[in-house]
């Protein structure tokens, strides 16, 4: 029997690869374009936004979008120092 | 009101002008005024593949400078009474086509006509853009081809970002996938993508498919649109198309490989 497949060899056909292939680029791409062009400005407004509180650093704030079956989910991370303190304001 | 359709694919060589020119063809046949436009500055092509290229006197261009008057520019086809060419320029400035000057055709083309067919460039740059800009419908034309599927699924996510529907928030862009240079005996020897694969990695509804076939050039080698050649497997598919497109319900045809009698097999002949 494996002298068979070996003569044999059931190839997969190239269509299939194809649409494979494209269907794991485009899941990359897609996931690429879907509206990070707003991210950086959030982030530089909700680091100034923060800051009006506590003293944070530039990189203190992590601002990502993520996707969770059907809904996009808006993930913010804060990070601030152990003793943060509050401004007088 | 007019109805402004834009046939664009982002990859270049996959058939933009063919489908509009047979689009717009097929439209005029049915009796509807119908211009189409050549949005390709620098690279005009249409008004040989519609036959006109002696008659080309003034362009899109000298329309938008206020050099020429838009009935001066447009040509009238010889064959069809509704059917109107407007072609585009030579000119090797690609930004030629100012935004104020093109909004300004296009809603002299509203008042004018009930289709305006927008045949665009290849790529994603400006050209491209203007092109899909004004549209309400789009025809994406694919081939079952890896990088013509990528391209398409990019001019896509632009149509969604770029238009002008989507600028004012308007009901989307209505898009329509064309599948050319089909070849369902490479597709039943899982050598190509098949319609419903492509169908199902675009998610865009299908308008079409066009089989591979020579008559294509000959169409083209001739300035006739494949449309009216009445024994072209690709016009007959193209009239499907345009009839799909204005709403009627047609079979599928040159999905499946064609039974081929014994002795047309024998002969070879497609």
């Amino acid at each position: 029997m494996q002298i068979f497949e070996f003569l044999f060899p059931r190839r997969t056909p190239s269509a299939t690869v194809a649409k494979e292939r494209l269907q794991l680029v485009l899941a990359h791409e897609r996931a690429g374009r879907s509206g990070p062009d707003f991210l950086p400005a959030l982030q530089r407004d909700l680091l100034a936004i923060v800051r009006k509180y506590v003293e944070a650093t530039d990189d203190a704030i992590e601002v990502k979008l993520g996707r969770t079956g059907t809904a996009s989910v808006l993930e913010i991370n804060v990070e601030l120092p152990i003793a943060a303190k509050a401004h007088a304001v | 009101m007019a109805t402004v359709i834009v046939v664009t694919s982002g990859k270049g060589g996959v058939g933009k002008t063919t489908t509009s020119a047979a689009m717009a063809t097929g439209l005029a046949m049915r009796g509807h005024k119908t211009v189409v436009i050549d949005f390709d500055v620098g690279l005009r092509n249409l008004d040989l593949v519609m036959g006109c290229e002696r008659r080309v006197v003034f362009d899109f261009i000298n329309v938008i400078n206020g050099d020429a008057r838009l009935n001066q520019a447009l040509i009238k086809d010889k064959r069809l009474d509704k059917l109107y060419v407007f072609p585009t320029s030579q000119t090797r400035d690609k930004d030629a086509l100012k935004r104020e000057g093109v909004d300004r055709v296009m809603d002299e083309l509203r008042a004018e006509f009930e289709y305006i067919i927008c045949d665009s460039p290849a790529g994603i740059e400006h050209g491209a853009l203007t092109a899909l800009y004004h549209a309400d419908h789009a025809i994406i034309v694919t081939n079952p081809e890896v990088s013509s599927v990528r391209d398409s699924d990019r001019i896509i996510g632009i149509l969604a970002a770029k238009s002008r529907r989507a600028e004012r928030k308007e009901t989307p862009v209505i898009e329509h996938l064309l599948l050319t240079r089909y070849s369902p005996d490479r597709v039943q020897r899982g050598e190509m993508l098949s319609v419903e694969d492509v169908k199902e990695i675009l998610s865009v509804p299908i308008l079409g498919i066009i089989p591979e076939s020579e008559t294509v050039l000959r169409a083209s080698n001739t300035g006739t649109p494949v449309i009216l050649d009445p024994a072209s497997p690709a016009g007959r598919a193209y009239e499907d198309a345009v009839a799909r497109f204005l709403g009627e319900q047609r079979e599928l045809r040159f999905a499946k490989p064609e039974r081929r009698g014994f002795l047309r097999a024998l002969l070879g002949r497609a």
